[in-house]
């Protein structure tokens, strides 16, 4: 019973979708539509640019979210368990409110323009990259380096503040200590944590959507367009059976490294 | 246990050098107080320690003895005091410049590393030259008769050798001074007493190294240490040679803490200063015992009598005897333990294998010679005026 209940509300609607993909409208199965979309340089360029935003936002979500678990775990200051807490709550958010928040403070009518251009006294506002590939990227940076974050933290508080402090006594300076003592037990939680950045960015809809930077089209976008503004209900299907591929690799992937690198104890989320 | 190896010895004979080369220097805390807010986990803290010795810091749990060492290593900075190495004001110095090794109770080896990668950390840090680490490495395991397994693992390995490992990895660095926090309370007791020999015998090899050796184990402490600093509530309470605190002990604190001990408020009858002899009164009865400090006629002072000096069987002339109920009989093996009472305090007697040892309830006397009891100072006997000695823990 679970198993048809499962089968009827998520695989059913995926066959659907992997059936119109080959068949179309109408019409014996065929690998025609496949050919015709991933021939074209317009989804070459979505899927390359999709690839693009995921891997840099991954990257600067690797990178921040080390550096503020390092800052939290290790560097005592008053609320810290508070910002430990906050990043629970921005895991709860949904993604385009950061991309909405984003058009408040840097937008061409935000606070930060609107305060350099009080300052620098011109009126043309000095902030110009949100409505490009970049504000989406640090939109993305943004919300997904909570999930970096999480895990990182978890891994972090399961550390020996002995080892840290050996590590100390022998002479290692803190530099030292962050490349040979905690990096090499963050390796598991930064695995899991960036492949889920990755899948999720790889996905992510709602902040292109809703930051509407020109000329940014990845596949979720695609799949939308093609579906929804141009009714070509079987080359939507065609990009969402090629994104599904994407992340169901890249998923398989994240289990892999999670299982070699043992991180299953990071895997929190 | 493992055994020195071959080419151990090389360590050795390199000791020496190394001291000629640059003494070592001892620690000196100098008022030290260190607190975590408003609470002080460290009072007052002043301690000389030689170069070369091993400085026990023994006490139980919250008795300020790890936060002592830590304020050495530089993981805690004191709110008053100053703290020295040698000649040097390490106080706010960064720990990774103070060059000091440091073993912690549960080894804290890095888990990525293999053997002679921990071991070759220090080095590596201090930016040693590859040849001389390969080399410093190889001697190091040596040293602990570890060389054997340089390419494990950490947890491959028995907790012992992981000790010993992380003892090799303290030494590599030839640290001024090696700090050693409750190293043996992770292994058994098996493990636990040839670590100790272990320990002794590095000791022997490096005698230029100066040793904070922390611990809440009194028959370590009495074992490695030249001098004991008996801790309590964040305050050191005596300081002393292992033998002075344990066949004289200046505190009831100590004479409790630093072996086991039987306490029984007594009444000085007579001082005798040039014999260091006090006469005193137990009930109905007279007694003489060892007084290393004043004591005047009349006052009520605590007496301390190890259970191992009392014997079933008569001393020769001069010897003390006191009579009690025996109230429990334990076979310990190597040993009997009898406890009596005695003027209504609890008295422990450690006796040799008992071929038939007395029934309960039965009177029994026991014997013990003058210098084997010792009349505790006047500050602490004052405060026990008029209380009996309470039953005793039994600790060993």
């Amino acid at each position: 019973m679970p198993l048809a209940v499962l089968f009827g509300i998520f695989f059913y609607p995926l066959f659907f979708i992997a059936k119109q993909s080959l068949t179309g409208d109408a019409g014996p199965a065929t690998l025609a539509h496949y050919t015709a979309l991933l021939s074209s340089s317009f989804f070459h360029a979505a899927l390359l640019r999709t690839i693009q935003i995921a891997v840099l936002s991954t990257i600067g979500c690797l990178v921040l979210g080390f550096v503020l678990a390092l800052i939290v775990s290790f560097v005592p200051f008053p609320g810290a368990r508070l910002v430990s807490g906050f990043i629970d709550t921005i895991l709860a958010f949904p993604s385009f409110l950061i991309a909405l928040s984003f058009t408040f403070l840097y937008g061409s009518a935000g606070a930060f323009n609107f305060i350099l251009m009080d300052l620098l006294h011109t009126r043309e506002p000095p902030i110009d990259f949100v409505y490009t590939k970049w504000g989406v990227i640090l939109a993305e940076i943004t919300f997904y380096t909570p999930f970096v974050m999480r895990p990182l933290l978890a891994a972090f508080s399961h550390l020996d503040t002995a080892l840290i402090e050996v590590a100390s006594s022998l002479g290692a300076r803190p530099l030292r200590i962050i490349r040979e003592i905690i990096f090499p037990e963050a390796v598991p939680a930064l695995l899991a944590g960036g492949s889920l950045c990755l899948l999720l960015t790889l996905n992510e809809f709602g902040i292109v959507l809703f930051i509407g930077a020109k000329g940014v089209i990845t596949l979720p976008m695609v799949i939308y367009g093609k579906a929804i503004q141009e009714f070509d209900y079987t080359a939507g299907c065609v990009a969402a059976v090629v994104n599904i591929v994407l992340s169901v690799g890249l998923y398989s992937l994240y289990r892999y490294l999670l299982s070699r690198t043992g991180g299953g104890r990071a895997s929190v989320l | 246990m493992l055994g020195a190896e071959p080419g151990r010895s090389a360590v050795a004979n390199d000791a020496p050098r190394a001291a000629s080369a640059r003494r070592q220097p001892g620690i000196r805390f100098e008022g030290v107080t260190v607190a975590y807010g408003h609470t002080v986990a460290l009072e007052d803290l002043s301690l000389d320690i030689e170069p070369g010795e091993v400085m026990a810091l023994l006490g139980p749990s919250g008795s300020g003895k790890t936060t002592a060492l830590r304020a050495v290593a530089g993981f805690v900075t004191p709110v008053r005091g100053r703290i020295f190495l040698g000649d040097t004001d390490v106080t706010e110095m960064p720990p990774h410049r103070r060059g000091i090794g440091m073993v912690v109770q549960q080894y804290a080896l890095f888990p990525h590393m293999r053997v002679e990668q921990n071991v070759a950390f220090g080095l590596r840090a201090g930016g040693a030259p590859r040849g001389e680490i390969a080399t410093r490495v190889r001697e190091c395991l040596q040293l602990v008769g570890m060389a054997a397994y340089a390419s494990r693992y950490p947890q491959e390995l028995s907790g012992g050798q992981q000790q010993r490992v992380a003892i090799a990895r303290a030494l590599a660095i030839r640290p001024k001074v090696l700090l050693l926090d409750e190293p043996l309370s992770a292994l058994d007791a098996q493990l636990r007493s040839g670590m100790l020999n272990e320990i002794a015998r590095l000791h022997r090899e490096l005698p230029d190294v100066t040793i904070l050796y922390v611990t809440h184990d009194q028959i370590e402490a009495l074992t490695l240490a030249d001098r004991i600093a008996v801790m309590n509530e964040s305050r050191l309470v005596d300081v002393g040679s292992a033998q002075t605190l344990y066949l004289q002990p200046p505190s009831r604190f100590t004479a409790t803490f630093v072996g086991n001990a039987n306490l029984l408020a007594v009444t000085v009858e007579q001082f005798d200063d040039t014999r260091q002899q006090a006469r005193v009164r137990l009930g109905s009865r007279t007694l003489q015992v060892a007084a290393h400090t004043t004591a005047h006629p009349g006052e009520t002072r605590m007496l301390c009598i190890r259970p191992h000096a009392l014997s079933l069987e008569p001393h020769a002339a001069g010897g003390n005897t006191i009579e009690g109920t025996l109230t429990e009989v334990q076979w310990r093996g190597s040993a009997h333990r009898l406890y009596l009472e005695v003027e209504g305090v609890e008295m422990c007697v450690d006796s040799k294998p008992l071929r038939a040892p007395p029934p309960r309830g039965q009177r029994v006397s026991v014997h013990f010679a003058p210098h084997d009891a010792t009349l505790l100072a006047a500050a602490n006997g004052a405060s026990a005026a008029g209380e009996h000695a309470e039953p005793l823990a039994d600790k060993l």
